[in-house]
């Protein structure tokens, strides 16, 4: 009877295993492309999450819906041409110390402007009910984020992998010189996938705004989850994130079935074995930079 | 209440807030002999910092009315605000509020964890702190000194007055309880006092499952609790995970009744329309009919554009009682204030009755409220969300039988 209520468990973490996925994706594609490990992509989260609220008060939920990445989006392109590029072949700790320094900022932002206290946000009524799937429960709100999520990520690997785009992108991970001397201007391309990832964020905070807390420090939050996943799956690499992302919301879930205190603490021990068998994580690649 | 900032403390600030990761900055005031400096130290980030956003405003606020009328002695009162961040930040603030910024003494705290901290600081510095948010029975047990004040009731306090409505409404004798409590001092000592209470009138706790302050997914929590098929679902969390925990319970679904021990409100409000459930325990909350409690209200609201919150309640009343003494004592000096509370001078707290300072525990002994959440169609805003279920005790009922039991766990050093 304990193995139903287990797979139960399995089954949830795999579900809410895509929350993590959507935030440490674009963590991923920023950090392969421009070599910043954007500490501040929890705080485009909080955004996303914000300009849900505000817009839904103002047009309803699925035009708030529908923007509200595309403004955190617009965002990332605004932040990629002024801060991030600066930085691309500078020393690493260089654009730590900048995207902390942005988290600081957006998380102070947003409690300047809206308060410390959570923004009033629930999941609007014709979405709220729950699917049963024999003796397992979800709701039908979940459903849907897992199905939007789900695209997201299809289309984020179409353009990554089978587009010319996509190509020269991956080409400009690898060689980034070797596309320069073909005449490819990377520029562009940067400030895409900046958009891109940082749109990502914006559209998990969209999502995730009616059922978890809007709140300036949600950003820091997540974040910490979100590096675990990437640092698990291996940085940069595409499925590592999603395998990881399905592992850790797997061992979170489980943990907390039979010991709940060490829920949060699972998926430390689970990133440091993983890092004692594999010290680049699970899919991970030698990553020259840093050699 | 303005502060000057010299060039030297303003970068010594700032590399501290840096330090501490980013905290704003501190207000920080040179000594000035003319005004009365009073420390308010509560946090303002983290998973408490909504709550301490609204202790912000209370206090401030107070301080803004003993100004108009006067100050105290004459003197005008002014406020150094800090952000107490954890226990550790919160003991080395304590001490530097009453070393360097020299104030007469420290209102505030959230965190039970903190209070214990900024309590040990205050005991060793002889100077008064007035608890206003800090719920451990500890504080006034184990842990009680001659120096720490509660006007934040004690858990016991909110698990009898929540427990008195779920006993009217049969929800504890012979029933299933399921609880959820949060994962350090405050959610531990709850949770302990919870349990008694069940014992003693016959409820069965069959399961209470430890919560990191962290969580933001309750999910795998939900899950358990539908399999365990409980008659109640308790809260014994705190701060933004009550508002998670409200909104996902509502989003599962789950048929059985809710309710819980501890509570803020301003968590609740923001939890958005359809989701707040269930009966909750208040020192106060901006419905208590009462002269003293409607002024505040209106000038709170006026001020902030939103009504208060209990939080608001402890940090305001806190800074005028502590007003009020000094006042009276011609004195603003912090032994003399510590004798002169604990020898039940008697205070308005916005309450149908008035409150004073137990001298075995400096508890505040006073009435509590409880909460009923309202209909959501029957809402009229944001902050209608519950309707208030009374006072307990009740009218003409001895007010200590609510204060926790004298069990000789506090030894006050005389």
């Amino acid at each position: 009877m304990q193995f139903v209520f287990v797979l139960e468990q399995v089954l949830n973490g795999l579900l809410s295993g895509a929350y993590y996925l959507l935030i440490a994706l674009g963590l991923s594609l920023i950090f392969s492309l421009g070599g910043i490990v954007n500490l501040a992509h929890g705080g485009f989260y909080a955004i996303g999450a914000y300009a849900a609220v505000v817009l839904t008060q103002r047009l309803g939920f699925a035009p708030a819906f529908v923007l509200s990445p595309l403004l955190v989006a617009m965002l990332g392109v605004v932040i990629e041409r002024l801060l991030f590029r600066r930085f691309y072949r500078a020393d690493p700790i260089l654009s730590l110390l900048l995207t902390f320094g942005l988290a600081m900022v957006i998380e102070q932002g947003l409690r300047i402007i809206f308060g410390a206290s959570p923004q009033p946000f629930s999941i609007p009524p014709e979405l709220r009910g729950q699917i049963f799937l024999g003796d397992f429960i979800y709701p039908r709100y979940r459903v849907i984020v897992l199905g939007i999520a789900t695209l997201a990520v299809t289309a984020t690997w179409f353009i990554v992998y089978r587009t010319a785009f996509g190509r020269v992108v991956r080409a400009g991970v690898q060689n980034p010189d070797m596309v320069a001397a073909l005449g490819i201007s990377l520029s562009p391309y940067m400030t895409a996938i900046a958009a891109l990832g940082i749109g990502l964020a914006g559209l998990a905070g969209v999502m995730l705004a009616p059922i978890s807390g809007v709140h300036p420090a949600m950003g820091a939050e997540i974040l910490t989850s979100a590096f675990v996943v990437v640092v698990i799956g291996g940085l940069g690499s595409f499925w590592g994130v999603i395998a990881a992302a399905a592992l850790v919301g797997v061992v979170k879930g489980v943990t907390i079935y039979f010991n709940p205190s060490w829920g949060e603490a699972s998926m430390y021990l689970l990133m440091a074995l993983v890092l004692l068998v594999r010290p680049r994580g699970l899919f991970g690649e030698r990553i020259e930079r840093f050699e | 209440m303005i502060h000057r900032v010299s060039r030297r403390s303003l970068i010594k600030g700032a590399a501290g807030a840096a330090l501490l990761g980013g905290v704003g900055m501190p207000a920080i005031s040179r000594a000035q002999s003319d005004v009365i400096r009073i420390g308010h130290l509560t946090p303002l980030t983290g998973f408490l910092g909504p709550v301490g956003e609204y202790a912000v405003m209370g206090v401030k606020l107070a301080a803004e009315e003993v100004n108009a009328a006067g100050g105290i002695m004459g003197r005008k009162v002014e406020l150094v605000l800090e952000d107490s961040v954890n226990p550790q930040t919160a003991s080395s603030k304590a001490e530097r509020l009453v070393e360097r910024d020299k104030v007469s003494m420290i209102i505030g705290e959230i965190s039970s964890a903190s209070g214990l901290a900024i309590g040990q600081v205050a005991n060793r510095l002889k100077t008064v702190f007035i608890n206003t948010g800090c719920n451990s029975d500890a504080l006034r047990g184990a842990n009680c000194n001659p120096f720490m004040f509660h006007i934040e009731a004690a858990n016991s306090m909110y698990v009898e007055t929540a427990g008195n409505y779920f006993l009217r409404e049969n929800l504890v004798k012979g029933k299933k309880w399921f609880t959820l409590t949060a994962d350090y001092a405050f959610g531990h000592d709850l949770s302990r006092v919870a349990r008694g209470f069940l014992q003693k009138h016959g409820g069965t706790l069959v399961g209470d499952e430890l919560v990191p302050t962290d969580a933001t997914d309750f999910s795998p929590y939900l899950l358990k609790i539908r399999q365990a098929r409980p008659d109640v679902v308790a809260s014994n969390l705190a701060g933004n995970q009550i508002t998670n925990f409200i909104k996902q319970y509502a989003e599962y679904g789950l048929p059985f009744p809710i309710g819980g021990f501890g509570f803020d409100t301003v968590v609740a409000w923001g939890a958005g329309k359809g989701n707040f459930a269930g009966i909750w325990p208040l020192p106060w909350h901006h419905l208590v009919d009462t002269p003293s409690s409607r002024k505040f209200v209106e000038a709170f609201t006026k001020k902030y554009g939103k009504p208060p919150e209990n939080q608001s309640w402890g940090d305001y009343h806190a800074f005028k009682l502590t007003a009020q003494a000094m006042n009276e004592m011609k004195s603003n000096e912090s032994v003399k204030l510590s004798e002169h509370l604990r020898k039940g001078a008697k205070f308005d707290i916005g309450k149908s009755r008035e409150g004073y300072f137990r001298p075995y525990d400096n508890q505040m002994i006073m009435e509590m409220y409880a909460v009923r959440a309202k209909e959501a169609s029957k809402q009229k805003d944001q902050w209608d969300i519950y309707e208030a279920l009374g006072t307990v005790p009740a009218p003409g009922e001895d007010l200590e039988v609510l204060a926790p039991p004298k069990d000789g766990a506090c030894k006050m050093p005389a």
